[in-house]
């Protein structure tokens, strides 16, 4: 067993055992940091990997809460039903909005991205009598259960978002070094030397996006799973950009790296809040000392520095 | 209300929305077109300059005239010089790289954010105009076998709106007067076409950048102050003006100047237009989707050049 | 449902304590009980106060957050609750459904307190109900949405004291038929808030005789207005508008220089302009209009000594703003709710004899078989009646005109006028 795998594996059997030595407090917590950092994965695979900057990926997020939340509510679905309901539809609007915005480059497939995000918000926020818009509507409890387990549980969360993330981790520590990870990661650095060396790029991008939206949407169904609430709220600007915050500070293009900035910025506003009731003024200060000091996020930082085999 | 009027009526108020939209969508269009960076933070120098127009008038609580002239000069300079300072002291050490400047800008957009609920407050305050008289507008109608004027129910505009379009359309003239006719303008252009050469010319590219971000951040400033009386100053208003200047700056061509007020007018009057003959969130959602298939299918926007 | 568990009716801590003093075990009882009374009752009761702090709620929040503070210590003044001090733990939502929940969870367990209370905005309340249900912390809401009394909430959440939406909207019909015109158009926000009002005040208008000519549907993120006002037919007796947000006087200037000199009669709800002057310039063509106001702003020929002391508790004027800085407009028409849910919070803890955290299933029992709240110092908005099987209080609205810049009351609805059928029971569910 090579290093990688290791020390994801590690790090798994680590958060399993969190669950028994933290607080009840930080225990829930990390289960939510689980979650969030799936969707971090998610965006690092688009943008750390590919080098494709989307400002659009709440919509991804969006569709699979939707998905599971909505086939939950108005349907009856049970767990592993909606689950598939959501990836099958996450997988539909990114291979959908990927044909379309892979048509762009740059700065104008950020916009084109956001733009289909803002679309699917306002799409979300009109059928309030299936989604309730703005409010949102909490999902049934009895339902969020899954082979006898209750969802809604402390160590029944904990242990759904745990299985979850480490699938999500193996999923991606695969993919990055299968050659379609490594082609998309000679996408990410040299793109016209890609398609001399005879990749397809326009598909292989094609392939991150819907496994990204994929991923994203994988959270968005579970966070309603497993907190209860699906609104419109999170598929709105604001969760678009939390990805890129994660996967930066984190260090975008390291398999853990959306795990350690999802921690570290759920955090810094938990701990920044209780201090001071101006704790976006921190979070932004300390957005910035980063981008100035550690331009790789930390990770990324770690692995020029001292760790080169960092995956 | 009849269909012409009707028209006329949502013409006449997308033009208003198009003429702050091209100011502010102008200052990030020169940002980009010179510096090649994404300033997320844009909409926060916007909000910023409505909420100095505020305490300007505030302040001088003399005659709303004065307070309005007084927020027109001092909102764009404090804004302007804010916003370069924080080029110096933050994406010049940065070296504009273009990820990193977007986390930074973010970064910058929290502290302006936060900075100005806790001295300006969460509340929505409204500025006086200088002058504002409802100004009804006749209509010609097809009358007994001649041509007549009449003054349809509802078809009016406000005075202080006409000035709103009459002093976008100046401040976009002396803009393009300073950039084409000054040597200010003229080094501003330079560093835009090739800033290694500039700066083997002797240019110093690093203040220059930073009077570009300056600028862009003041004239985000000026539409605020512009815009104020007609809606009003709130902390969080930068959102939207961020957004719908992204897609103007893309849709006009990434860094061209007439590219912009293009796209602004094109974006404004049919957001006014749109409204006349549909269900209107329909219409939004729609117009959102419509605008990003025109960059799917152009790219490099109206009149932005092919991408080489 | 998950289980169908039906507690024995009528068991609550008192009342089994009732049973243990008359029983032979009269003497265990009062043998054991002091120690555990006395290392339970030096520390202050907690609760956990989610105040909108930061985002688009801010405004609400400041003014909830003085209110509550006014009211914690009128509680404390008065000897706490059971012998015991109050402490308010006050904890950010951002105005976030996300961080609503975390702020429950953090509530219930790390910062140890015995219940949660406070927020207006529903995406936030709604976020947040499911996680307070999981870890059993009573969560009393200052949020006036119906999603309490709709249903979709849980055992552990309550609205005591502030009425819902579908209870405002209603008691508003007789109103504006009687006295405004029978050709409504209606201007709302074109999301849930705006649908809630679409449906039940179209619904309660027509049962009026009354018809809708028009309705207007405004897409969120709108800044401009005058374009959509052609759309109002020329028939239209009343306009009813209910937009929120700071694009809110944008609207009501645009919508006064759309009509010039002749208009409709203009019915409109107060949300939209809480925190915010009335004597602000573009306001000036709400002159003679009317407004829905959960309490009235200014104070009225006939206010009660009740909402005169619950103004120099909180430090508002007589024009409803703070009295250290008379533009700092306050968000009268809500907050009371915060007031009158505490002293609930109050009246619920001392009628469970609550000790601990062990108590929250009696303390819900207590508040659920509240009933009548009269017109007091606990509840200077008016007399409530509370449902305890709907989770829901039903009170008096109010409808004030605007004259001379200031909202002078034109009536007040009754109680009935604001009842509909229960759409849940919650005390069937199990804790």
């Amino acid at each position: 067993m090579d290093r990688a795998l290791a020390l994801h594996l590690g790090v798994i059997a680590a958060l399993g055992l969190a669950y028994f030595v933290l607080p009840a407090y930080h225990a829930g917590n990390l289960a939510r940091i689980m979650v969030l950092a799936i969707y971090a994965m998610g965006f690092n695979l688009a943008f750390g990997y590919t080098g494709l900057l989307s400002l659009g990926h709440a919509l991804f997020f969006g569709a699979g809460m939707y998905g599971l939340a909505l086939s939950m509510q108005h349907f009856g679905a049970p767990t592993l039903p909606a689950l598939l309901i959501a990836l099958v539809a996450s997988a539909l609007v990114a291979a959908v909005v990927g044909a379309l915005a892979l048509r762009t480059k740059g700065v104008a497939f950020m916009i084109v991205t956001l733009m289909f995000a803002q679309a699917g918000y306002l799409t979300a926020l009109y059928f309030s009598a299936w989604t309730r818009g703005e409010e949102g509507f909490v999902l049934p409890q009895a339902l969020r259960r899954f082979a006898g387990f209750d969802l809604s549980s402390a160590a029944g969360r904990y242990f759904a978002a745990l299985l979850l993330f480490a699938l999500t981790l193996l999923l991606i520590g695969a993919i990055v070094r299968a050659p379609f990870g490594r082609a998309l990661i000679a996408i990410r650095e040299n793109e016209p030397r890609a398609t001399m060396l005879g990749y397809d790029v326009q598909r292989l991008k094609w392939f991150a996006i819907i496994v990204s939206g994929t991923i994203s949407g994988l959270a968005g169904a579970t966070y309603a799973l497993l907190f209860g609430y699906a609104g419109a709220s999170f598929a709105a600007v604001p969760y678009s950009i939390l990805p890129l915050l994660y996967v930066l500070l984190g260090g975008a293009g390291t398999t853990l790296g959306p795990l350690v900035g999802t921690a570290f910025m759920i955090y810094l506003f938990d701990l920044s809040s209780s201090l001071t009731d101006a704790y976006m003024l921190i979070a932004g200060v300390v957005l910035v000392l980063l981008t100035m000091f550690l331009p790789q996020g930390m990770l990324g930082t770690l692995r020029k520095r001292a760790l080169p085999w960092l995956p | 209300m009849d269909f012409g009027p009707h028209l006329m009526l949502a013409i006449l108020e997308g033009a208003v929305t198009a003429a702050i939209l091209a100011l502010t969508a102008m200052g990030l269009s020169v940002v980009f077109g010179v510096m090649r960076v994404v300033n997320v933070a844009h909409g926060e120098f916007y909000m910023l300059g409505a909420v100095i127009a505020w305490f300007v008038a505030t302040t001088l609580g003399a005659h709303p005239a004065l307070g309005f002239v007084a927020a027109l000069i001092l909102a764009p300079l404090l804004v302007g010089g804010l916003a370069a300072v924080a080029d110096m002291l933050i994406l010049q050490r940065i070296g504009y790289d273009p990820e990193r400047t977007i986390v930074a800008t973010i970064g910058m957009l929290y502290i302006i954010q936060q900075g100005t609920l806790m001295t300006f407050g969460p509340d929505a305050r409204p500025v006086a105009p200088p002058f504002n008289s409802r100004i009804p507008l006749p209509w010609l109608e097809w009358a007994e076998g001649k041509l007549s004027f009449y003054y349809p129910w509802g078809l009016s505009i406000t005075s202080y709106k006409l000035f709103v379009i009459a002093a976008a359309a100046l401040i976009l003239i002396a803009l393009w007067l300073f950039m084409t006719r000054t040597r200010a303008g003229l080094v501003m252009r330079a560093t835009q076409q090739d800033s290694a050469m500039a700066q083997a010319f002797g240019i110093p590219v690093g203040r220059v950048y930073a009077l570009v971000f300056g600028l862009g951040a003041a004239l985000a400033a000026m539409g605020a102050v512009l815009v104020v009386p007609i809606q009003q100053a709130h902390y969080l208003m930068g959102h939207d003006p961020l957004l719908l200047s992204f897609i103007v700056v893309i849709i006009g061509g990434l860094g061209s100047l007439p590219g912009t007020v293009i796209a602004a007018v094109l974006i404004g009057v049919s957001d006014g237009v749109i409204s006349v003959f549909f269900s209107p969130t329909l219409a939004k959602i729609t117009a959102t989707l419509a605008v990003a298939m025109v960059l799917v299918f152009r790219p490099q926007g109206l009149l932005g050049k092919k991408a080489h | 449902m998950t289980q169908k568990l039906i507690p024995p009716s009528g068991f609550t801590r008192r009342g089994a304590l009732k049973t243990l003093g008359l029983g032979a075990g009269a003497l265990a009882a009062t043998t054991a009980m002091p120690g555990f009374i006395q290392a339970q009752s030096s520390a202050p009761i907690r609760i956990g106060f989610q105040v909108h702090r930061t985002g688009i709620g801010a405004s609400y929040g400041r003014w909830y957050d003085r209110t509550s503070q006014a009211a914690v210590k009128r509680i404390n003044d008065a000897g706490g609750i059971n012998g015991r001090m109050v402490e308010l733990v006050p904890e950010d939502d951002g105005t976030d459904a996300k961080r609503g929940a975390e702020v429950i969870e953090k509530f219930a367990t790390q910062s140890n307190c015995d219940v949660a209370f406070g927020t207006l905005f529903s995406h936030v309340v709604i976020g947040s109900a499911p996680r307070a249900g999981e870890l059993k912390l009573p969560y009393f809401v200052v949020s006036e949405g119906h999603h309490v009394a709709s249903g979709m909430l849980n055992r552990y959440t309550l609205q005591p004291g502030i009425t819902d939406v579908k209870s405002q909207v209603q008691a508003m019909a007789p109103f504006v038929a009687a006295n405004l015109g029978k050709k409504v158009c209606m201007i709302f926000p074109d999301f849930a808030f705006g649908h809630d009002h679409r449906d039940y005040f179209s619904a309660a208008f027509e049962a009026q005789g009354g018809t809708i000519n028009a309705m207007i549907a405004i897409p969120p993120t709108e800044t401009a207005f005058t374009k959509y006002f052609p759309q109002i037919p020329r028939d239209t007796e009343v306009i009813y508008h209910v937009m929120v947000g700071p694009a809110v006087l944008t609207f009501v200037k645009e919508l006064g220089e759309f009509f010039g000199p002749s208009r409709p009669e203009l019915f409109g709800f107060i949300d939209s302009l809480e925190a915010v002057d009335i004597a602000s310039p573009g306001l000036e063509f709400l002159e003679g209009s009317y407004m829905w106001e959960g309490n009235p702003r200014y104070a009225q020929a006939d206010q009660t000594e009740y909402d005169k002391a619950f103004r120099a508790a909180v430090g508002v004027d007589d024009n409803g703003a703070s009295v250290s800085d008379s533009r700092d407009i306050s968000t009268y028409a809500h907050m009371f709710g915060c007031w009158e849910t505490l002293n609930i919070i109050k009246a619920g803890m001392e009628a469970s004899g609550y000790q601990g955290q062990g108590d929250r299933a009696a303390l819900i029992e207590a508040v659920e078989a509240m009933s009548a709240m009269p017109l007091g110092m606990d509840h200077p908005q008016g007399a409530k009646i509370f449902n305890g099987k709907t989770h829901q209080t039903f009170g008096h609205q109010y409808i004030t005109r605007v004259e001379s810049g200031k909202l002078l009351l034109a009536h007040t609805t009754s109680i009935e006028d604001t009842l509909y059928e229960d759409e849940v029971d919650y005390t069937t569910r199990s804790f």
